[in-house]
């Protein structure tokens, strides 16, 4: 099952390390990890997407719990929350195509952020259905590069 | 008031109460033992930094305080590791230091370096890099604290050399509070009382209790709630002395070597309360087919601890003692006689036993040892047969009088452990009961043993063979003696699957002459009637003693679980 872990850790060198070591000791591959300050300068919140047994998984973020700089683990399966990840695609694009690639941007109200002679950048905000309707999209004029911040997530309503 | 680093260091484990610590100086270490030099510190120059963290081990074990080891930069760090690992893995509280190379060379393959915070990372509790002279004194008084509380462990500070030498204001923080870790220690009152609800309502109880007893110290809690709900009690080997060995509620060790009592207790439960311990492969045998019928209480500090190996019923978190105080007011005074009188049946049928001949086989020196100190002495044990005879026929009674190493199963643990434990207990019987396979993994810590005229006494069973891995070989390998034979020379046949033969050369090393090399004495007892009076000898010389026992080769540890198999597939004669 894919799961969508969140930890609130100290701003600390080393906890990075701490916790992906968590995964890797058990062979478990991580899809996305994302870590950013939070309201307070001296938390990082680590969003990290997961797919693996759910009783090893819950085993492992009991263990996260565990580690010394980890103030809250919380996991998003099963409760109401909001996901976004973030895109920069590099699309081959020429006179001919531009408008229609410029159409497809449009529909998913992403946006153009660089334009070359034979290239445009596309910024993409979105949830993973969104971002993978509008690559696949895209794909068929050519990807030079790609390059995603991974998950982050937050839960809905006050809690 | 201005202090060095190094000042510092000292000042801060001399208010961390700490009297004695292990270990070897180097390159990236020089200010801090230089500060050592002349303070109140016992520092015990140990001659292999593994052995100083085993001896700050069997410190810890023997005491219930924290072991404090300290080694330099890159080689002396990395020799800890072992010693941190076991010391993880039986949640045993230590401190460790060790030196860096100065902030400004970190990360530059600089002579001695070692990323030793990255190495450690899985086997320690926590760790700490030391950056700034400043958080020096919190972050010593954090390790400290970390260690000691909720389920100890090692914690690992890694001070560079001109961390060291800085100096700063020295302030000690009076309080430490870590907002990400507040361990848990009262039990949750609903979970006590379903707990209550099914202890009272059992028929066939059983106590399967764990190291975490202890360490929380609640060896007489286990006793009053076995008393009073009449339950059988079975102690994992880092249990051992917990619960009194003549007790008619003693059901011995669980699991691979466990009695046959035990297991067949576990397996026909119709309620296992597990304190203190973690459901071990080597207890479980194999999980589908452990305790079938029972449901399970699982009283346990450490939440990662619940429903990791087997699923349980009813989970309590927290301190087993505080837990059990709760519990034993809740639960019904109760007999379970028929039960107990099932289980009588197993012991009597199924006693743990050895062939009683002339031979002198190892099961009799250590019953022997038992006899001589009256089970009141702190037996330390290396790991494999050796340690499972001392485990059956060793009768330990008190808690922190048998040490052994239980999760990592560290050959080379019991001589060092042994010294730590003597050094925190000079007036008890220290004896490390060992093979000759473990001794020599950490033999050069009998220099260390003489020159602080630690006074302990090692029992070698020689049987010339690194004989657990041996016993599986014979049992499931069809006798293929691969690399366990510890006297093989180049001229032996290329397989060879008895011992004992002509073609046998003469036993290299010679203890005796090994002991006396090092300044301790040396005695060989070839026959079972010079057990006896060797063991009165050697209790009486003021010196460390080795005692080298030929013991019986092939002898096997028995009865036994294989590996996968159920508790009640247990072995319980090879005939």
């Amino acid at each position: 099952m894919r799961h969508t872990i969140s930890a609130l850790v100290e701003n600390k060198f080393g906890v990075l390390a701490r916790i992906s070591t968590l995964f890797a000791a058990r062979g478990f591959n991580i899809d996305s990890l994302s870590v950013g300050e939070t309201e307070d300068p001296d938390v990082s919140r680590m969003t990290i997407v997961v797919r693996g047994d759910d009783r090893i998984l819950e085993q492992v973020e009991k263990q996260l719990n565990k580690l010394v700089d980890v103030i809250k683990v919380i996991d998003f399966k099963g409760t109401a929350h909001l996901e976004r990840d973030l895109v920069l695609v590099k699309v081959k694009a020429d006179k001919t195509t531009r408008s229609e690639i410029l159409q497809i941007v449009d529909i998913f109200r992403a946006k153009i952020v660089d334009v070359a002679a034979d290239s445009l950048i596309v910024e993409i905000t979105g949830d993973v259905n969104k971002i993978e309707a509008i690559l696949l999209l895209l794909k068929p004029f050519g990807i030079k590069e790609m390059c995603r911040t991974g998950i982050i997530a937050l839960a809905r309503g006050l809690k | 008031m201005i202090k060095t680093g190094s000042e510092i260091f000292v000042e801060c484990l001399l208010r961390e109460n700490v009297d004695i610590l292990y270990g070897i100086p180097g390159g990236q270490l020089i200010p801090i033992f230089d500060k050592i030099y002349g303070s109140q510190l016992k520092l015990i120059l140990t001659r292999h930094e593994q052995g100083a963290a085993h001896m700050a081990d069997g410190y810890a074990r023997s005491t219930g305080k924290t072991g404090v080891c300290i080694a330099t930069s890159g080689p002396g760090a990395t020799n800890l590791v072992t010693g941190l690992a076991n010391a993880y893995l039986d949640s045993i509280p230590m401190v460790a230091f060790t030196g860096q190379v100065p902030t400004t060379l970190i990360g530059n393959d600089a002579f001695q370096e070692a990323d030793i915070t990255g190495i450690t990372r899985p086997v320690t509790k926590h760790n700490y890099l030391v950056k700034d002279v400043k958080d020096l004194a919190t972050v010593i008084r954090e390790a400290f604290y970390i260690a000691s509380t909720g389920r100890p462990g090692p914690v690992l500070v890694d001070i560079p050399a001109d961390v060291q030498r800085a100096s700063t204001e020295f302030i000690w923080p009076e309080k430490v509070s870590i907002r990400s870790y507040r361990p848990n220690y009262e039990g949750h009152p609903g979970q006590i009382k379903k707990a209550a609800e099914l202890i009272n309502s059992s028929k066939r109880p059983v106590l399967y209790v764990g190291g975490g007893v202890i360490t929380s110290e609640s060896s007489a809690e286990v006793i009053a709630l076995a008393k009073k709900a009449e339950i059988p009690v079975t102690t994992t080997l880092l249990a051992i002395g917990a619960f009194p060995p003549d007790s008619e509620l003693c059901l011995g060790m669980p699991g691979m070597h466990g009695t046959y009592f035990a297991n067949h207790a576990i397996q026909n439960s119709d309620l296992l309360i597990a304190v203190g311990s973690r459901f071990d492969d080597r207890v479980t045998g194999k999980v589908s087919a452990f305790a079938p019928h029972a449901r399970i209480i699982h009283i346990d500090i450490d939440p990662t601890s619940i429903s990791k190996n087997v699923v349980v019923d009813v989970p309590v978190v927290g301190d087993a003692k505080s837990i059990l105080l709760e519990l034993n007011k809740e639960i019904k005074k109760s007999s379970h006689g028929e039960w107990i009188s099932q289980i009588n049946k197993w012991k009597k049928a199924h006693p743990i036993t050895y062939q009683k001949d002339a031979k002198l086989r190892p099961q009799y020196v250590i019953e022997a040892i038992d006899e001589l100190t009256k089970g009141e002495a702190i037996v330390v044990t290396e790991v494999g047969q050796h340690q499972m005879w001392a485990a059956q026929f060793y009768k330990a009674k008190k808690p922190r009088t048998f040490l052994s190493s239980g999760g990592l199963g560290t050959m080379g643990f019991g001589l060092p452990a042994a010294i730590g434990a003597k050094m925190a207990n000079p007036d008890k019987i220290v004896v490390d009961i060992s093979g000759d396979g473990s001794f020599q993994m950490n033999v050069q810590e009998l220099a260390t043993a003489v020159l602080n005229k630690v006074n302990i006494k090692v029992a070698i069973l020689n049987n010339q063979y690194l004989g657990m891995v041996r016993q599986w070989q014979e049992m499931f390998y069809g006798k293929r003696y691969s690399a366990t034979c510890l006297h093989r020379v180049p001229s032996c046949p290329e397989k060879c699957s008895k011992p004992g033969t002509k073609l046998c050369p003469a036993y290299t090393p010679d203890f005796v002459k090994l002991a006396e090399a090092y300044g301790a004495v040396g005695i060989r007892i070839s026959t079972k009637k010079d057990v006896v009076p060797a063991l009165k000898k050697a209790l009486a010389v003021n010196k460390p003693v080795i005692l080298e026992f030929m013991v019986e080769q092939e002898e096997n540890v028995l009865p036994m679980v294989p590996a996968g198999a159920a508790l009640d597939e247990i072995i319980t004669n090879l005939a």
